[in-house]
C-alpha cells in the first residue's frame, strides 16, 4: 500500500487516495475536428509506459482534491505531486 | 505406557504437569511445551498422514511452518481448523485433531489402493486425463475434490471475533531467533520504537534447539530468555510473540498474523483469537531465518526420515527419543550436530554419511571422536521399510556426483536425519519487491538488492554460523535505528559463541543418483505434500516445459499448505539440471504473501455482518418500520421495498400499492435519490457541459429531466435537476449512482474546467424527501400546505414551490416517476418524519398508500422510464433508449463527439423496446434472453435481453424493457424468450411505454 503526499494534506494511506489514470489529457476544444480515431484516441488510448507516468489522483477520503503525480509503474516510487494546472515536469513527458 | 519416547531429562517441557489429547480418536499424554508434533512423537506414533495422491503413509519431517505431511484438522464443530501444521500447533489440555487424507487411519487406510495405480498417475495427470471428454470434467471434479487430500472447513458460522491493530515503528523486526533478538536488543537500546515479531510462543528460534552452545558465555537459550527480559523492559520495544509476519507490502506496510488464544483450551479463551497488526515501519530487518532442505533419495518419504534440524529440535527441545538407531544423510557440516545430540541422548548413531569425500571440520571431528563412524564420499540412495524405516541403502557416490557405484551397504536405522543444506528465507525479501540471486558458494539463494528500506541478517542473509548471525542481526538493528532516527549510535554489541561454529563448504546434492535411472526405482520425492518426485519434474522437463512457473503448475510442486518451503529449491535444481541451465537461469517461483495461512477472520477482523459496510437509513425509516415494510438493499441504502396488509404477498401488496397512485394517491420515500447543491455563476454552462441537454434558459422555479453521459456517450445517470436561482441549482442523482457523480462532476471542475466559479455540495443526506403520487395528491398537498398555490396554473408540471409544511420550510416540487400527477416535498432531514406524519394525516381523508420501490419499479415501467444500470449498462447510448429528443443542438457536452462515431451510429444496435407477451399473465424474466426463433440451430442468434418486468395491475397484463438489436423499428415483430426449463415464451415488440403514451395524466 503506497504513501501518497497529498499536496494539500501531506502523506497519506493509499486507501484515502482514488486513482484517475494517465494526466494531461486534454479535453479538445473543437470535438468536431476530430475524426473518429483521433476522438477515439482521446478517449481510450493511453500511453501506459514502464517507468515514470504522471498521472491524476484524487484525495477522496481526504481534501477530496485533484492533483497530479509523478510515479514508476515499476518500482512505484513517487517523485513529486503537483497541483492541476501546474506544469508537467519537463523530463518525463 | 505414555510418552514410551519421552527422555527422562532435558528439553524445554514441563514434566510435571501432563496434558490429555486425542489424535484419531485415541487419547495420549504430553507436556506443556509440547507442540503436538512433538507429543505425538513423544508417543510414539510416527505415522500420522497418507500422502494425498498415492495414500503412502507419511510421518514427521520438519519441526516447523515447512512440515508437508502432519497437516490435521484440528477440533470440530464450529472451530474446527483445517490443515493445521501438527508441528505448529501448541499442546493443551484436551487437543482433538485427526488426520485429513486416510480413513479410517493412517495405520489402516482403505483409500491406500490408490498406489497400486501410481504408475498411471504421472505429473500432469489431472491435465491429461480429466480435461477430455469434456463432459466428465465435472465428474472427476467431484471425485478430486472428496480425495484431495486436504481437510474440511467449517460449516457453521465463526464463533469466535477477530481484531485489527494498525502500528507504526521505527525498527519492525520480523524473526526473533539469534539475528532478530541481536537487531532488536541494537536497535532498542539506541532508542529505536521496535516491533519484535516471531511466529513461535518463545523466542529464540534455533537458539532453544541447541545443546552444548553458549552466548556471551551462558547456554544459547537462556541467552535468548535473557535477551527476552532485557527487551521486555525497554519501554520503546514491542514484543510480538505468535506473531508471523505473513505479509510485505510497499512502503514498509507489513501485515503480522498474532495468534492470541490458539494455544489454549476452547474453554479458556477469550477475547479476540487473533489480531491483524498493520505496520508502517520506518526500517525493517528481515531476521526470518532459513529452512533445512531435505535431501531427494529413493522412498525418501517413509515415517523416519527428517530433517537434521528437526531431529536436534524434538531432541534438545522437547526431549524426545525419536529412534533406537540412526543414520544421519548429510552434504554439509551442520547435520553432524544432530549426530551429536542423538549420541547425547542415547540414541545409537550408525553412521553419519556424509557425500563430501573428506569432511575435515570442527564438528565431523568432533562425531569421530565420539566413536560415531563417518562414511565419507557416499549416499543414502534409498529407505527402506513399509510404515517404518528399518534401514538405508548407502553407496559411494562418484567425483561427479552423477553415479553411485560399488556394493550396497545396508545399515538397519529406524531414524534417518537428512540435510541438504539450508535455503534462507527470502521470502519476505521478495515480497518486498527485492530479486533474490542464486548465491553458487553457498548454494542456495540469498537476498539481492533491495527495493524498500529494508535488510536481511543472519541465516535469512545466507548466514549460517551463529556469531555470524549474532554479529550481523546486531549491525542491521543499529543501522536501521540509525536510518529510522537520523541519529548518531553507539557501535553494535559483539556477542561471542562458544564452541565457535565455523563450517566447511557443503557439497550441492539435489538428486541422489541411484542404480535405476528416475521414474524406474523407488520414487524419490521432492514435495511430499503434493506427492511430486523427481521423475515427475524430469518428464515435465521432457514434456517441454521451461519455465519453472509453468513446471509448479504442471506438477503441483510447491502448492498446498507449505507452499513450496520444503520441496521447491530442490525441484528447482533438479530442473535446471535436466534442462541444462543453471539454477540461476531456472529461477524461483514468485514469493507471494502470506508466509503461512492466515485464517479468513484473520483478514476480516471486527468488520463482519453490521460492521462489514455502513448502513443507511432515512428520516422516516422507523415509520416504515413500524408500518410493516419489508425492506430492500438500494447501494448502502434501506429501502422501503412494499407494505403488505395481512394475508398479502408481494403482488397482492404491490398491485394493490399500483392502483392507489395511479387512482387515488400514494406516498413514497424518496430520500435517498443523490442530491447535489450547485451554486456558482458558471454553474448552468456546467450543466451545459455535463448533461445532454440545455440549461441556460431553464427559468428560475424550473425543473428539468437530464441525462449524464460518458465521453464515451454512454448512460451514466440521470435525475431531475431544479433551478432553485439564477446561480443555484439542485440536482438529484439516482440512489446509487449519488458519490459516483459528485466525485465527476467535481473532477471535471477541478482538472479541465477550473476557471468555472462552480460550487458542490452533497446534501443527500440533509433533505427528506416524500413523494406524493397519484390524482388526488393535489388534494393532499393543499391539505397539508396552505401558503403554496397549488392550482395548475399557478404551479404547472416541472416547476418548484417554497413554502410550509407542518410548520417546516419546504421545498416542493412537481415532478412525476410514475406519470401521475405527483409532488415531492423536500425538507430539512432532521425534521423528515414529522413531516411525512403530517403528509400521511392530510392523505388520510384521500385513502393515501405508502408504496415502496417495487410499486415504483412498476410504475416507472409502465411509462417506459429507464432506471439507470437496470435498463441500461454501460452500453448504452441515449439513441439507443430512443431519447434523441434530450440531445441539445448546438452545443458541446461530454460525449457529444461519441454519439457520432461509425460504432454509435449503427443501426442494428441494441436499442430500447416494450415486450408484451402473448399470455398477458405471464411475466417474463428479466435477463432473458430475446430470439428470433429458439428452435434454430445452435448456437442460436441472440436478438437482445430483456431489462425489466413486471406484472401491471393497472393494465391487467405482464409489461417488459428490453434492449433489441434495431429494436426502434421492429415494433409490432413477434420475437421468444426461451427459458432454463425449456419452455419458449413468445412476445411482440412494442413502443416502451405502455401507459398515457401523450403524457396526459402528469399535466392535470
Ligand atoms: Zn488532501
Amino acid at each position: 500500500m503506497l504513501i501518497i503526499p497529498c499536496p494539500w494534506c501531506g502523506p497519506r494511506e493509499q486507501t484515502e487516495f482514488a486513482y484517475g489514470g494517465e494526466a494531461h489529457i486534454v479535453r479538445p476544444k473543437d470535438p468536431d475536428a476530430l475524426s473518429d480515431e483521433q476522438w477515439g484516441d482521446y478517449v481510450f488510448m493511453r500511453r501506459n509506459p514502464k517507468g515514470r507516468l504522471l498521472e491524476q489522483w484524487a484525495h477522496a477520503f481526504g481534501c477530496r482534491r485533484w492533483f497530479n503525480v509523478e510515479r514508476d509503474t515499476v518500482s512505484y516510487a513517487i517523485t513529486r505531486v503537483y497541483k492541476p494546472g501546474e506544469p508537467a515536469p519537463e523530463e518525463a513527458r | 505406557m505414555s510418552q514410551r519416547h519421552r527422555l527422562a531429562q532435558g528439553g524445554r517441557i514441563d514434566r510435571t504437569r501432563r496434558l490429555t489429547f486425542t489424535f484419531n480418536g485415541r487419547s495420549y499424554e504430553g507436556h506443556p511445551g509440547d507442540t503436538l508434533a512433538s507429543a505425538l512423537l513423544a508417543n510414539g506414533v510416527t505415522l500420522v498422514a497418507r500422502s494425498w495422491k498415492y495414500h503412502r503413509p507419511r510421518g514427521i519431517v520438519a519441526c516447523g511452518v515447512e512440515e508437508p505431511n502432519a497437516v490435521v484438522q484440528l477440533e470440530t464443530g464450529a472451530r474446527t481448523v483445517p490443515n493445521a501444521r501438527a508441528t505448529e500447533v501448541e499442546l493443551y489440555e484436551g487437543l482433538v485433531a485427526s488426520s485429513v487424507n486416510c480413513w479410517p487411519g493412517p495405520e489402516l487406510d482403505l483409500m491406500a489402493a490408490a498406489r497400486l495405480f501410481s504408475r498411471l498417475m504421472p505429473a500432469g495427470f489431472y491435465y491429461k486425463t480429466f480435461m477430455w471428454p469434456k463432459g466428465l470434467w465435472m465428474k472427476y471434479e467431484h471425485y478430486i475434490r472428496k480425495a484431495s487430500g486436504l481437510g474440511h472447513s467449517p460449516t457453521e458460522p465463526d464463533p469466535d471475533a477477530y481484531d485489527k491493530m494498525n502500528a507504526h515503528c521505527d525498527v519492525l523486526v520480523a524473526g526473533g531467533g539469534p539475528a532478530g533478538l541481536a537487531a532488536a536488543l541494537a536497535a532498542g537500546k539506541a532508542g529505536a520504537r521496535v516491533i519484535l515479531a516471531d511466529q513461535q510462543a518463545e523466542f529464540g528460534g534455533t537458539l532453544l534447539s541447541l545443546r552444548e552452545t553458549a552466548i556471551d558465555g551462558i547456554p544459547a537459550a537462556q541467552w535468548a530468555g535473557q535477551a527476552v527480559q532485557r527487551l521486555s523492559a525497554m519501554a520503546n520495544v514491542r514484543l510480538l510473540a505468535r506473531s508471523t509476519v505473513f505479509g510485505y507490502h510497499d512502503e514498509n506496510f507489513l501485515t503480522i498474523a498474532q495468534r492470541r488464544t490458539d494455544h489454549l483450551p476452547p474453554g479458556e479463551r477469550s477475547g479476540a483469537r487473533e489480531r491483524t497488526w498493520r505496520v508502517r515501519a520506518k526500517q525493517v530487518v528481515l531476521a526470518t531465518g532459513a529452512l533445512e532442505r531435505p535431501l531427494v533419495f529413493g522412498d525418501n518419504d517413509l515415517p523416519g526420515v527428517m530433517l537434521a534440524s528437526a531431529v536436534s529440535c524434538f531432541t534438545n527441545r522437547h526431549g524426545v527419543r525419536l529412534g533406537g538407531r540412526a543414520v544421519v544423510f548429510t552434504n554439509n557440516d551442520g547435520a553432524y550436530a544432530a549426530a551429536l545430540d542423538l549420541h547425547a541422548a542415547g540414541v545409537e548413531v550408525a553412521a553419519v554419511v556424509d557425500a563430501r569425500p573428506a569432511p575435515e571440520g570442527a564438528l565431523p571431528r568432533l562425531v569421530r571422536d565420539a566413536g560415531i563412524e563417518v562414511v565419507q564420499g557416499a549416499v543414502v540412495t534409498r529407505a527402506r521399510g513399509a510404515k517404518r524405516l528399518t534401514g538405508a541403502h548407502v553407496m559411494a557416490l562418484d567425483e561427479g556426483g552423477e553415479r553411485v557405484h560399488g556394493p550396497v551397504r545396508t545399515i538397519d536405522c529406524d531414524l534417518l536425519a537428512m540435510s541438504g543444506g539450508w535455503s534462507p528465507a527470502v521470502h519476505l525479501h521478495a515480497q518486498s519487491n527485492g530479486r533474490p540471486r542464486y548465491d553458487e558458494a553457498r548454494a542456495c539463494f540469498v537476498p539481492g538488492a533491495s527495493n524498500q528500506a529494508q535488510r536481511s541478517a543472519g541465516a535469512c542473509n545466507g548466514r549460517f554460523d551463529l556469531e555470524s548471525c549474532l554479529a550481523e542481526g546486531a549491525a542491521s538493528g543499529l543501522e536501521a535505528a540509525r536510518l529510522a532516527c537520523a541519529a548518531a549510535l553507539p557501535v553494535a554489541p559483539r556477542h561471542s559463541v562458544s564452541p565457535a561454529t565455523r563450517e566447511e563448504p557443503l557439497r550441492p546434492l539435489w538428486l541422489v543418483p541411484a542404480t535405476q535411472p528416475p521414474g524406474h526405482g523407488a520414487k524419490q520425492f521432492v514435495d511430499p505434500q503434493n506427492d511430486v518426485a523427481a521423475s515427475d519434474i524430469l518428464l515435465a522437463a521432457r514434456e517441454g516445459y521451461r519455465s519453472i512457473e509453468h513446471v509448479k503448475r504442471y506438477t503441483a510442486l510447491g502448492f498446498g499448505t507449505d507452499q513450496g518451503k520444503l520441496g521447491n529449491i530442490n525441484g528447482m535444481a533438479i530442473l535446471a539440471q535436466a534442462l541444462g541451465q543453471t539454477i540461476a537461469e531456472t529461477g524461483t517461483t514468485t514469493f507471494r504473501p502470506n508466509y503461512t495461512p492466515v485464517t479468513f477472520g484473520a483478514i476480516a477482523g471486527p468488520d463482519l455482518g453490521e460492521l462489514f459496510e455502513p448502513v443507511r437509513k432515512t428520516a422516516m425509516h422507523a415509520w416504515h418500520e413500524e408500518n410493516g415494510a419489508l425492506f430492500e438493499n438500494v447501494g448502502q441504502w434501506k429501502r422501503p421495498w412494499y407494505f403488505p396488509r395481512a394475508g398479502e404477498d408481494l403482488h397482492s401488496a404491490v398491485n394493490r400499492e399500483c392502483l392507489a397512485a395511479r387512482t387515488g394517491v400514494g406516498i413514497m420515500d424518496a430520500s435517498t435519490l443523490g442530491k447535489i447543491d450547485i451554486k456558482g455563476p458558471d454553474a448552468a454552462t456546467f450543466l451545459n457541459l455535463v448533461y445532454t441537454n440545455a440549461w441556460s434558459k431553464l427559468a428560475v422555479g424550473r425543473c428539468r429531466y437530464g441525462i449524464m453521459l460518458d465521453e464515451n456517450g454512454m448512460v451514466m445517470d440521470d435525475g431531475v435537476t431544479t433551478r432553485l436561482g439564477e446561480n443555484h441549482f439542485l440536482m438529484t442523482t439516482t440512489t446509487g449512482g449519488a458519490a459516483r457523480v459528485m466525485a465527476w462532476l467535481e473532477r471535471w471542475l477541478q482538472t479541465e474546467w477550473p476557471h468555472f466559479k462552480v460550487y458542490l455540495t452533497s446534501v443527500t443526506d440533509h433533505l427528506a424527501t416524500a413523494a406524493v403520487v397519484g390524482p388526488k395528491s393535489r388534494d393532499v398537498l393543499r391539505a397539508a400546505c396552505t401558503d403554496i398555490d397549488f392550482s395548475p396554473e399557478a404551479f404547472p408540471f416541472m416547476s418548484y414551490r417554497e413554502g410550509t409544511v407542518a410548520g417546516v420550510h419546504a421545498i416542493v416540487t412537481r415532478i412525476s416517476f410514475s406519470g401521475e400527477l405527483a409532488y415531492e416535498v423536500n425538507v430539512c432531514a432532521n425534521l423528515g418524519r414529522h413531516v411525512w406524519n403530517a403528509l400521511i394525516e392530510a392523505g388520510k381523508p384521500f385513502g393515501i398508500t405508502p408504496y415502496g420501490t417495487e410499486a415504483m419499479h412498476v410504475l416507472r415501467a409502465e411509462k417506459g422510464f429507464i432506471i439507470v444500470g437496470q435498463d441500461t449498462d454501460g452500453s448504452v447510448t441515449p439513441v439507443d433508449l430512443g431519447m434523441d429528443w434530450i440531445i441539445g443542438k448546438g452545443k458541446d457536452f461530454i460525449g457529444r463527439r461519441s454519439l457520432h462515431r461509425s460504432d454509435t451510429r449503427r443501426e442494428d444496435r441494441k436499442q430500447l423496446v416494450g415486450l408484451l407477451t402473448e399470455d398477458p399473465k405471464t411475466v417474463l424474466p428479466e435477463g432473458g434472453q430475446v430470439v428470433k426463433d429458439a428452435s434454430a440451430p445452435v448456437p442460436v442468434p441472440m436478438e437482445g435481453h430483456v431489462t425489466s418486468s413486471y406484472f401491471s395491475a393497472f393494465l391487467d397484463r405482464s409489461i417488459a424493457l428490453a434492449l433489441v438489436k434495431g429494436g426502434a423499428k421492429r415494433h409490432g415483430e413477434e420475437v421468444q424468450v426461451p427459458l432454463a426449463d425449456g419452455r419458449v415464451l413468445r412476445a411482440t415488440i412494442a413502443p416502451p411505454v405502455f401507459v398515457d403514451a401523450e403524457g396526459a395524466r402528469q399535466n392535470v
